[in-house]
C-alpha cells in the first residue's frame, strides 16, 4: 500500500448527508470480477445531472471530498471505495462515516477524516466560494487546513500508523501465525465446520 | 467483572491483544457469496497464500442468480462471469460451495441459521452488511468488505476494536398484527441511520423473547440499517430448540456441553452498556417507510411529511429530496400511497414464516388489477417447505408469481427489478435512491403489510381487508 503522510489539494463539497454505497456506486457494478475501474460507476445515478457537483469543470482534479454526516452507511460493498479511490479522491472528509465503509478505507487507502460538522459547514462554504482552494491534510498532525480553517480530524490511531507506514494488514497478522494455530487447539469441538 | 453477551462473546475469540493495537479476533465462520470476493480470492493467488481453514469456510451463490429457469445457463454474461469465477476460485481453494441448483443454495443469511452452521457464542462474518442476521442466536455476526474478506481467508482472524454496546429493551407485548419487521423499522426512525455507529446492539426485554427465530433475524438483520455492527440477541430455550437436530449442529455430549456453555453467555445482570434505549412495544403499529432511507418511517396511519417539520437545516433537505425521490407530497396519507409492484422475499423476510404470513392473508383473496407481486424464497430449503405447506398455491392462485431461491429484487443485481417511476412495496431492508433499480421508488414494509398492500393495490394493513367470503 502506497504510504500517506501529507496532501495537498482541491476539494469538492458534496452536500448531501446519509450518503450510502448504493449511491456511492450501484449494484449493477458489483458483478465485475476486477479490482480496479470503478470510477464510471462512482455516484453514477446523480451524474446524471450536468449540475452535480462532480461534473462541474471548476471540480474536475479533486482529491478530497468533503460531505454531508453519515456518510458511506448502508453495505459492505468495498467498491465504494475503490470507486472514488479510481475516481482520483484520497481523502473524504465527514462529520460521522458508515463503520463498515470506514473499515474498508482503512484497508484500502482512503483516508476517512472525520471532522466536526462546522468544519464541514466551513470547507462547504469556502470550496463553493473558491473551487480552486487548496485543502492540506496532514495525517502526521491530524490536521485539515484550508485559508483560515485549521481544524483537527479524528482517525483511529492504528489505521493511521498503517496509512503512514504503508503497511499490508495480513503480512502483520501472519507475524502471529504461531498465536492463531494455538488459539485452535483450545477451541471447543462443538463449534461447527463446513465440510 | 460483570460482561455483556456482546463482551463474553469477544472476549472468548481474542487471540493477541496488546496496547495501542486492535484485538485479533478468531472467526468460527466465514460465509461467502459471489460478489464480494472475487478480487479477494484474486490477492490470495498473487500473494501464494492458502485458504487457512477451508473447513471454516462456505460459499453460495445468492446475489446475482436468477429467479427463474434456473436450469438454463445465466443469461447476463456478466452475472455468468462472476458465478463462474466463485465456482472456479472455491474449487482451487477447497473451499465447499452450494451452487445454484443444489438444495442447500440461497441466500446466505438463510442459508446458514437453516444449515445449524450459525450458533449462539461463535463469531461470524461475510463480505455483506447484512451477516447482522446471525446475531439473532447470540452470535457475534457482522459484514466485512473485500479486504477484510482476504484477510480472514488468509489467517481466519481479523484485526479489531472493541465495538461499543448498546442495550435496547422493548418492554410489554407487541399488539396484535404488529411484527419483528415493524418494530426494527421503528426502533430505526427512533435512533437514525446513524444511531447505532460503532455499536453491536443487544435486543432485550419481554416482547423480544416473545418473537420467534424468524423475527428475531428479521429484527437483528436490521441492525445494519440503524447504523450498528452487529445486533444480537441471548441465546434461550427458543434458539436452543431451532438449532437442535439441524445438519450441522452438535450431536450426543456435544450437544450437552454446546448447551451448558450457551447458557452462560447471556449479559450479567450488572453489566452496564454504554448506550441504552427503551422502548414501550404496546405503543406500535404496522410501520411503513416513506423516504430513501430506513430512518424515514413512519406508523402507516400517519401521513407523508413535511420539510417544515424539520428540526435543522440538514434534516430539511433530507425530507426535501427523499420526497422529490419518491415524488411524494406532503401531507398524503401514507394509506393513500399506490404501489404497481410488491416484493416479498430477501434475508429480511424471506424465511418459512414469513411466507406463510403473506399466504394466510391471500388466501382466499386476489392481487389488484396491475399490481406485479414477486414472492421469492430466501432459500431452496424454504421454496421446498412452501411447496409441502401448499403456499405456492395460494400465492399463485392470487395472481402473484413464485420464484426461486436468491435475492432478486432487494437490491436487483439480477433481472428482477423496478423500471424507472416504478414503486414498490418490499419486505427487503434498504429503501435506498435505486436500489431496486434505476429510478425506482421503494416503501419498506412487513409481510403482512406488503400482502394487503397487493390486494388493495395501495399500503395497507390485513386490518384494512374485507374478510374473505
Ligand atoms: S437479500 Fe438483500 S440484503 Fe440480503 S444479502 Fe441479499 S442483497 Fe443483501
Amino acid at each position: 500500500m502506497e504510504k500517506f503522510v501529507e496532501l495537498t489539494g482541491r476539494a469538492a463539497p458534496l452536500r448531501r448527508s446519509n450518503v450510502d454505497t448504493d449511491q456511492i456506486i450501484p449494484a449493477e457494478y458489483l458483478k465485475r470480477i476486477t479490482r480496479h475501474g470503478f470510477e464510471d460507476g462512482l455516484f453514477v445515478n446523480w451524474r446524471q445531472d450536468p449540475d452535480f457537483v462532480l461534473n462541474r469543470p471548476e471540480y474536475q482534479g479533486v482529491s478530497i471530498l468533503v460531505a454531508g454526516s453519515d456518510f458511506g452507511i448502508g453495505s459492505s460493498r468495498e467498491h465504494a471505495v475503490w470507486a472514488l479511490q479510481d475516481f482520483g479522491f484520497k481523502v473524504v472528509l465527514s462529520s460521522r462515516f458508515g463503520d463498515i465503509f470506514r473499515g474498508n478505507s482503512g484497508k484500502a487507502g482512503l483516508l476517512t477524516a472525520q471532522v466536526d460538522q462546522s468544519v464541514i459547514e466551513r470547507l462547504w462554504q469556502l470550496t463553493e466560494a473558491d473551487p480552486s482552494a487548496q485543502i492540506v491534510v496532514n495525517l502526521e498532525t491530524q490536521q485539515v487546513i484550508c485559508a483560515d480553517l485549521t481544524a483537527p480530524f479524528d482517525v483511529d490511531p492504528y489505521v493511521r500508523w498503517r496509512l503512514m507506514e504503508g503497511l499490508d494488514d495480513i503480512g502483520i497478522t501472519l507475524r502471529y501465525a504461531d498465536e492463531i494455530a494455538q488459539f485452535e487447539t483450545r477451541r471447543p469441538a462443538f463449534l461447527p465446520r463446513s465440510h | 467483572m460483570a460482561q455483556t453477551l456482546a463482551e463474553k462473546v469477544w472476549d472468548a475469540h481474542v487471540v493477541r491483544r496488546a496496547e495501542g493495537e486492535p484485538d485479533l479476533l478468531y472467526i468460527d465462520m466465514h460465509l461467502t457469496h459471489e460478489v464480494t470476493s472475487p478480487q479477494a480470492f484474486d490477492a490470495l493467488r498473487a500473494a501464494g497464500r492458502p485458504v487457512r481453514r477451508t473447513d471454516l469456510t462456505l460459499a453460495t451463490e445468492d446475489h446475482n442468480v436468477p429467479t427463474v429457469d434456473i436450469d438454463k445457463p445465466i443469461a447476463d454474461p456478466v452475472s455468468r462471469a462472476q458465478i463462474e469465477a466463485l465456482r472456479s476460485n472455491t474449487q482451487e481453494f477447497g473451499v465447499p460451495l452450494y451452487p445454484l441448483g443444489s438444495v442447500e443454495q440461497g441466500i446466505v443469511h438463510v442459508v446458514g441459521p437453516q444449515l445449524g452452521i450459525t450458533q449462539p457464542g461463535m463469531t461470524i462474518v461475510c463480505g455483506d452488511s447484512h451477516t447482522s442476521t446471525h446475531g439473532a442466536f447470540g452470535a457475534l455476526a457482522f459484514g466485512i468488505g473485500t479486504s477484510e474478506v482476504e484477510h480472514v481467508l488468509a489467517t481466519q482472524t481479523l484485526p479489531l476494536r472493541p465495538f461499543k454496546t448498546m442495550a435496547i429493551t422493548v418492554e410489554g407485548a407487541l399488539p396484535p398484527g404488529v411484527g419483528a419487521k415493524d418494530l426494527i423499522l421503528a426502533i430505526i426512525a427512533k435512533i437514525g441511520t446513524g444511531g447505532g455507529q460503532g455499536h453491536v446492539i443487544e435486543y432485550r426485554g419481554e416482547a423480544i423473547e416473545n418473537l420467534s427465530m424468524e423475527g428475531r433475524m428479521t429484527l437483528c438483520n436490521m441492525s445494519i440499517e440503524a447504523g450498528a455492527r452487529a445486533g444480537m440477541i441471548a441465546p434461550d430455550q427458543v434458539t436452543f430448540d431451532y438449532v437442535e437436530g439441524r445438519p450441522h449442529a452438535p450431536e450426543g455430549q456435544q450437544w450437552e456441553d454446546a448447551v451448558s456453555y450457551w447458557k452462560t453467555l447471556a449479559t450479567d445482570s450488572d453489566a452496564t452498556f454504554d448506550t441504552e434505549v427503551v422502548i414501550d412495544a404496546s405503543t406500535l403499529s404496522p410501520f411503513v417507510t416513506w423516504g430513501t432511507n430506513p430512518g424515514q418511517g413512519l406508523p402507516l396511519s400517519a401521513s407523508v411529511p413535511s420539510p417544515d417539520d424539520a428540526t435543522d437545516e440538514n434534516e430539511r433537505v433530507a425530507i426535501e429530496q427523499a420526497l422529490t425521490y419518491m415524488d411524494l407530497t406532503p401531507g398524503t396519507p401514507l394509506r393513500d400511497i399506490s404501489v404497481n409492484t410488491v416484493f416479498v422475499g430477501s434475508c429480511t423476510n424471506g424465511r418459512i414464516e414469513d411466507l406463510r404470513a403473506v399466504a394466510e392473508v391471500l388466501n382466499g383473496r386476489q392481487v389488484a388489477e396491475g399490481i406485479r407481486m414477486l414472492v421469492v424464497p430466501g432459500s431452496a430449503r424454504v421454496r421446498l417447505e412452501a411447496h409441502a405447506e401448499g403456499l405456492d398455491q395460494v400465492f399463485l392462485a392470487a395472481g402473484a408469481e413464485w420464484r426461486e431461491a436468491g435475492c432478486s429484487m432487494c437490491l436487483g443485481m439480477n433481472p428482477d427489478t423496478l423500471a424507472p417511476g416504478d414503486r414498490s412495496a418490499s419486505t427487503s431492508n434498504r429503501n435506498f435512491e435505486g436500489r431496486q433499480g434505476p429510478g425506482g421508488r421503494t416503501h419498506l414494509v412487513s409481510p403482512d403489510v406488503a400482502a394487503a398492500t397487493a390486494v388493495l393495490g395501495h399500503l395497507a394493513s390485513p386490518a384494512d381487508l374485507d374478510p374473505v367470503q
